[in-house]
């Protein structure tokens, strides 16, 4: 490691990460925020999951540089332009969750669901308030999957002059170098853990009740 | 996009040392390289870990932490090594391979591991019961019974390194990415999208053929395929296991990393 490389470059360093965080980030959310409405069409209406769940496997099969290469055709973008890949990466969170989000609905005990209509819950509410929260640690473990996967495929952005930290990969190739492809690496690990802490902890807070049963 | 459409329809385009059909064919090579490596690999490990029920959880551990390595930092890193390590051919093909290698394992171990570890214990100790070593219990009982899953942790693992085998023309190795990253550096925006369509195009038939290789390769106590005279133990503990309403055949595990 050349620690003297990383110094002299900790400005550029440090706005690439910047700039990876967010194109990692958005699309897990806005991703994340489409699949929950589709996810519930998906588990209410039974016709509707076959289709959902077929084009979500297909969306899912497309490698995500040739999304990033084509959606610019597409959205009448420029191909350096970061929402090529906010656009990618929210198809791609969205193909993996909108599964996950109807499975984990499903997976919520039939007589947790009656419970709630006899005590005159009407459909929107029961899911809302009952079906979700109860869904939310399935839920969560895919968002974990989700977000992990986002920070690895941004930096393959880097090849269209996307700038983030895949960059320091190019630069590293270029120049010979060891030290910003290291230093790539260990920064990607580490929004990827922040990311997955981040998720955890939510998740934790947002099921106060499975703690309760676990300390018994 | 009628420039990629102009593109893929000429036919210069197409033959040729750089043409498609060259570019396809070492696409595909490094692709299947790489996976029967991986297979080779993971397969065996993954069903020692599934039949003994050790060391599950370094199991899960390693493929979160592969999944949030990015491939192409990794594949540069080898490649700049293997520039200095090796001379020749094999100084770029062979860190592209392991990269490739790497990626396509978790996948497959796990879901080896998984498919294994989920096998109804009824069924085990049929097959124990009806005198069969570990061995057999393994290769007639717990490996047909966890193909299904095994198959879509090989189809996951496949459309990584499609993937990722893209992103190797980076360090200049050939492949439909050539055309991806020639493309880009010379302006040529038909170019790329033409590679970037062939690239979905063979990862989506190449995942479609190999659901069809994996539904012919699943006993067919599982599927319901066909009917047989004559239904192995195994077949029948499955079958039961099956009108019970059991979820042993859910297919998708979409949850792998991807590139």
């Amino acid at each position: 490691m050349n620690w003297n490389w990383l110094n002299r470059n900790t400005d550029q360093i440090l706005s690439w990460l910047l700039a990876h965080l967010w194109l990692a980030a958005l699309p897990t959310l806005l991703g994340l925020l489409l699949a929950l409405p589709l996810g519930a069409i998906a588990f209410r209406y039974r016709w509707s999951y076959a289709a959902l769940i077929t084009v979500a496997g297909l969306l899912y099969t497309i490698p995500s540089i040739a999304l990033f290469v084509v959606l610019p055709g597409i959205l009448g973008t420029r191909i350096l332009n970061p929402l090529n890949v906010v656009v990618a990466l929210t198809l791609f969170t969205l193909a993996l969750l909108v599964r996950v989000v109807a499975d984990a609905l499903d997976s919520v005990p039939p007589p947790v669901r009656q419970s709630a209509t006899a005590m005159g819950y009407r459909p929107i509410r029961s899911l809302l308030t009952v079906q979700l929260p109860l869904a939310i640690p399935v839920i969560g473990a895919g968002l974990r999957v989700a977000a992990v996967s986002n920070v690895s495929l941004v930096s393959v952005a880097a090849l269209l002059g996307v700038p983030q930290l895949g960059q320091l990969f190019l630069v590293g190739f270029q120049l010979d170098f060891y030290t910003p492809i290291i230093a790539g690496i260990v920064l990607c690990l580490l929004v990827a853990a922040v990311f997955d802490t981040i998720i955890l902890v939510a998740v934790r807070l947002a099921t106060p009740w499975t703690r309760a049963v676990s300390h018994r | 996009m009628t420039g990629a459409w102009d593109w893929l329809t000429t036919g210069a385009n197409w033959s040729g040392a750089s043409g498609v059909w060259a570019r396809l064919l070492e696409h595909l090579w490094y692709t299947m390289l790489a996976l029967a490596v991986a297979i080779v690999i993971a397969m065996p490990i993954g069903a020692a870990i599934g039949h003994t029920g050790r060391a599950t959880g370094l199991v899960s551990g390693l493929a979160n932490a592969l999944r949030a390595l990015p491939t192409l930092g990794l594949l540069i890193l080898l490649a700049l090594w293997g520039l200095s390590t090796f001379k020749g051919d094999i100084a770029l093909l062979g860190p592209a391979i392991t990269v490739l290698v790497i990626l396509a394992i978790p996948p497959i171990l796990s879901n080896t591991y998984a498919g294994i570890a989920a096998v109804d214990p009824a069924a085990r100790d049929a097959a124990i019961g009806m005198g069969m070593t570990g061995r057999e219990v393994l290769a007639k009982v717990e490996l047909p019974v966890a193909m299904p899953l095994i198959m879509s942790g090989i189809r996951s693992a496949f459309l990584q390194v499609v993937a990722t085998a893209t992103i190797a023309a980076v360090v200049s190795l050939g492949g439909l990415g050539r055309y991806v990253i020639d493309g880009y550096n010379q302006q040529d925006y038909s170019k790329m999208v033409a590679g970037a369509l062939l690239v979905a195009v063979l990862a989506i038939v190449g995942d479609r053929i190999l659901a069809l290789i994996g539904y012919f390769m699943i006993s067919p106590g599982l599927t319901g395929r066909k009917v047989r005279a004559r239904a192995t133990t195994a077949d029948m503990v499955v079958a039961i296991r099956q009108e019970g309403g059991s979820t042993v055949l859910e297919p998708a595990n979409q949850a792998g990393a991807r590139s």
